[in-house]
């Protein structure tokens, strides 16, 4: 059997067709130029440095790597970043207050021990956050949580301790 | 870096939009991407170009007029979803998209889009089976309204061409007085259905079902009406004889072959079951709306 030969050396740069993107994040303008096909998730970590983003799956299953686009939830993996070029992008590094306080929902995760490891907890804070914040009236029944968590695996907590923080973050924001 | 090397292109009008696919054989449109990124992801799909509609001109919104919904080509699921108009024209709209995956990929993915995947096992391919909603392509040579029955061809194939970009979908609203009900079965919530069924039609006078209307999906290569299982329901008093012999005349539609998900017998018992189920839920919907 015939080996592929080795590669003298790896080129230096991708044959990539590369575009300049202009968006905000987290209230900051940001400009950068990359590669067409870059996902919204890696643009996040790898060219802005923001890892509270989380990526799992990376086919929309898992929903670790949820942001805010234009206000609203969404997939940043299933986002290319040229997709995402003049709109607002919120991540999971624009919830706390800046003095560091938590946000309700952070808190209500904290007091209900709604997280073990903590690596879906960014995309289920920024789904949450997304409902909470929409005008729609929110089902906060159990089936109704549920549901709103349906889109968000964690494979430590089994769930009930999440749902109760969604109950306590309602609590927080006297959405009852 | 998961999606394969593409180029990409953001026209801003819909003549732009075509001239770009036309051009190239291999290019795909990109519209919320819920379909189309997973499948760069696993780069299951190749394209040698991306066109993305999102900023095109005269996409956006839903427009209510002569008793349709017509859905603009960059309508997102949840927009439809909570529009308060659909909701009084259509109240199936808003039970269906309940089925849709989740609310995150419902703000992203759209209507038109999701028509234009064809899954076999999707909820808004078989919404417009059931109604007749038709599909507005437009192409270089001009303007087509294709039928929901015709479009839908095959396994992620429909009768759009390459050179075409659909940019708009249109819905009936329901008939005044008409019932309806959708329900499906999926191993987890917002899956695909293994199996989903809708259902809407009216009583005339003397009490008896007309204007039947049946489709499923999840039990063939694309979304189907249930003719057989209709025209046995049809100017019936949907009785026990009636429903067992729909059912019966339904087992044929299932033709999806056993797949790692399930087998046909099942697949044949969950459609006969919802058959039943959702002809009595959407009978109790008759009656409420008739008595108000």
């Amino acid at each position: 059997m015939k080996r592929a030969p080795i590669k003298p050396s790896i080129p230096e740069r991708s044959e990539d067709p590369r575009v300049e993107v202009a968006l905000t994040v987290n209230g900051q303008d940001v400009r950068r130029t990359v590669s067409v096909r870059i996902l919204l998730s890696d643009f996040l970590r790898h060219e802005l440095g923001l890892t509270g983003t989380h990526v799992g799956c990376e086919h929309g299953v898992c929903g670790c790597c949820t942001v805010h686009i234009d206000g609203k939830a969404g997939r940043s993996c299933l986002t290319l970043a040229v997709q995402a070029n003049g709109c607002e992008i919120r991540t999971i590094e624009d919830v706390a207050a800046e003095d560091g306080a938590l946000h309700p929902i952070q808190q209500a995760f904290k007091e209900c021990h709604a997280l073990q490891c903590g690596f879906c907890t960014p995309g289920m804070v920024m789904n949450i956050l997304s409902r909470f914040e929409e005008s729609e009236p929110l089902d906060l029944s159990e089936n109704g949580i549920r549901d709103m968590l349906s889109g968000n695996l964690c494979r430590c907590t089994g769930y009930i301790n999440i749902i109760a923080a969604v109950r306590r973050a309602a609590e927080l924001l006297g959405r009852e | 870096m998961k999606p394969p090397l593409f180029r990409y292109q953001a026209p801003r009008t819909l003549r732009e939009a075509i001239s770009a696919l036309s051009s190239d054989a291999d290019a795909m449109v990109l519209a919320g991407g819920q379909s189309l990124m997973p499948a760069l992801n696993f780069r299951a799909a190749n394209p040698s170009m991306l066109v993305d509609i999102q900023h095109v001109q005269g996409l956006k919104g839903i427009i209510i007029e002569n008793g349709n919904i017509l859905i603009k080509a960059m309508t997102r699921h949840r927009e439809l979803e909570l529009d308060p108009n659909v909701r009084r024209a259509n109240p199936l709209v808003a039970e269906i998209m309940q089925h849709v995956a989740h609310v995150p990929i419902r703000n992203r993915g759209t209507v038109v889009g999701s028509l234009c995947h064809a899954d076999p096992s999707a909820e808004m391919p078989l919404l417009f089976v059931l109604l007749d909603g038709t599909l507005v392509a437009q192409g270089p040579n001009g303007t087509r309204e294709i039928p929901a029955e015709q479009f839908f061809h095959s396994f992620l194939t429909t009768t759009r061409k390459q050179d075409e970009i659909v940019s708009a979908a249109r819905l009936p609203a329901l008939p005044v007085g008409a019932g309806w009900a959708f329900d499906e079965v999926t191993r987890r919530h917002g899956d695909y259905a293994l199996v989903g069924v809708g259902c809407v039609f009216q009583f005339d006078e003397s009490g008896r079902a007309h204007g039947m209307r049946l489709a499923a999906c999840g039990i063939s290569d694309r979304p189907i009406r249930l003719k057989a299982a209709e025209a046995a329901l049809n100017g019936t008093s949907l009785a026990s004889d009636d429903l067992d012999a729909a059912v019966h005349a339904s087992l044929d539609a299932v033709t999806q072959s056993d797949d790692m998900n399930t087998s046909i017998s099942y697949r044949q018992r969950v459609l006969g079951a919802l058959i039943r189920r959702l002809v009595a839920t959407a009978s109790q919907r008759v009656q409420k709306r008739s008595t108000q």
